[in-house]
């Protein structure tokens, strides 16, 4: 990183600054992605279902891009945490408190759409295998991450601390994505970001892509809006601390 | 450092009886299990490996708080951080003593267990080997949680969920060598040798994390 992106990448550190380029970058980043799910979703619909799955091969579209974006969104936490701890960027800490929310939602997709799938082809709901049980865990880390922020007071002060759990926690991570290789389970190994190129057919590989892309937006989309929310809030809350002291000492 | 080691290992025996408190948890928790699953003596001996190691994970987690609790509220937490020793050295022999005080009477207290569940000797001493190796690991990954506890108003039972996702590997592996060493097909050495690994791994992670966690949650 040379000289001129460092000084303009803390140049956001300034909330103000952030809050115009979000709400310059929030309506186009909409616009692309209802464009992407929308056409995704219509070549999803409109595809041959598999011969043998049948038309439960497109809940492979949601379910797929959601599971990519559940680990995406933990790693986005981790780098902001990084940058909590090392830089003490005050985006990072708003960005990896923003994040988490939004990581349970794409984590309970794809558990619901997963299990949603695995009923028909599976015959269960739910196996203890271990891609499963280490989202669940993925899950469950973001549901405790939420409850912390929500337990402290002090935001800088719990975006601290959190950053240290976030990072103790990325262990998970590479467990999730090799866990179909390291261990012999039901849950298929990967077929798409493979060494000798995607192992799927491109009728299934197009719609999928285009949901995949879709769904970043999506998060990138609702993240930047959600850390805007958080500054905002922030701001509301240290007015209204203000605005109480000058009452008191009108008193 | 030796007389840090000696200082908390007398504070947790001494205060109110804070470590007999975990082994008390460890046997309710065991003795609650037939009363559950009924007294099916070999069902019993099935699961005993497997309900042994998670009434001691449970009753390592209960003790989890007074790692740091008590430090933070005399007032003695800051001049820890203050001192000259590097913070990681510190927390880690805390561990130490931690452990000594509330992991090491787990060990010593899983055979009696062990026979209330019906488990063959080859078991029980699977067992006791297992956690001898495993508990560590459960405390230098709860110094994490401890550390992080600190900057809580009201946190234990929040600890304990943020903790017991990261303890899952070592009753995996720890449950699995106990069943390894009772059945035969499977070999005893891989998952036991992993569980060491987890163990040393955590010894060194666990104290550098609760460290950092513990300078970024002083104000």
């Amino acid at each position: 990183m040379n000289d001129t992106s460092l000084a303009k990448f803390s140049d956001l550190a300034n909330p103000t600054r952030f809050l115009a380029l979000a709400s310059r970058l929030l309506p186009w980043m909409s616009v692309i992605t209802a464009l992407l799910i929308a056409v995704g979703l219509y070549l999803s619909f409109t595809t041959d279902g598999d011969y043998q799955q049948g038309n439960t091969v497109r809940i492979m579209y949601v379910h797929v891009p959601a599971a990519w974006l559940a680990m995406m969104c933990y790693t986005v936490m981790a780098a902001s945490a990084i940058g909590t701890l090392v830089w003490r960027h005050p985006l990072a800490d708003v960005s990896h408190k923003a994040a988490a929310p939004l990581g349970a939602a794409f984590t309970l997709i794809a558990l619901i759409t997963g299990s949603l799938w695995g009923k028909p082809m599976w015959g269960t709901w739910w196996v203890w295998d271990a891609r499963l049980t280490s989202v669940f865990i993925l899950f469950l880390m973001y549901l405790g991450l939420i409850a912390f922020n929500k337990a402290m007071d002090d935001p800088s002060r719990a975006a601290r601390v959190s950053a240290v759990l976030i990072l103790v926690g990325f262990v998970n991570i590479p467990i999730i994505k090799f866990s179909v290789e390291w261990w012999n389970t039901l849950h298929q190994p990967a077929s798409v970001i493979r060494m000798d190129g995607p192992a799927i057919d491109p009728e299934f590989l197009w719609p999928l892509l285009i949901m995949a892309f879709g769904f970043s937006m999506l998060f990138f989309t609702l993240h930047i809006a959600a850390m805007r929310n958080e500054i905002l809030r922030r701001r509301i809350a240290a007015q209204r601390r203000l605005a109480a002291r000058m009452a008191n000492r009108e008193a | 450092m030796i007389a840090l080691f000696f200082r908390d290992l007398k504070l947790s025996i001494r205060a109110g009886g804070g470590a007999l408190i975990g082994v008390l948890f460890f046997m309710t928790v065991v003795a609650v299990i037939p009363f559950g699953v009924g007294p099916d003596l070999n069902l019993l001996s099935r699961i005993g490996p497997a309900i042994v190691w998670i009434g001691a994970l449970l009753a390592a987690l209960l003790g989890l708080d007074r790692l740091f609790q008590a430090e933070r509220d005399d007032g003695a937490l800051d001049l820890i951080l203050m001192k000259e020793n590097p913070l990681v050295l510190t927390v880690f022999v805390k561990c130490l003593a931690h452990w000594t005080a509330t992991g090491l009477p787990l060990v010593i207290a899983s055979p009696l267990l062990g026979l209330f569940m019906n488990m063959s000797e080859v078991a029980i001493g699977a067992v006791m080997l297992t956690l001898l190796v495993g508990s560590p690991a459960l405390t230098f990954i709860g110094a994490v949680g401890a550390a992080v506890a600190v900057a809580l108003p009201r946190g234990g039972l929040l600890v304990s969920i943020l903790v017991l996702p990261l303890a899952i590997p070592v009753l995996i592996f720890g449950v699995s060598a106990s069943y390894a060493a009772v059945q035969d097909p499977a070999p005893f050495l891989p998952p036991f040798l992993i569980l060491m690994a987890i163990t040393l791994f955590s010894s060194v992670i666990g104290p550098f994390f609760a460290a950092l966690a513990l300078r970024n949650s002083s104000d």
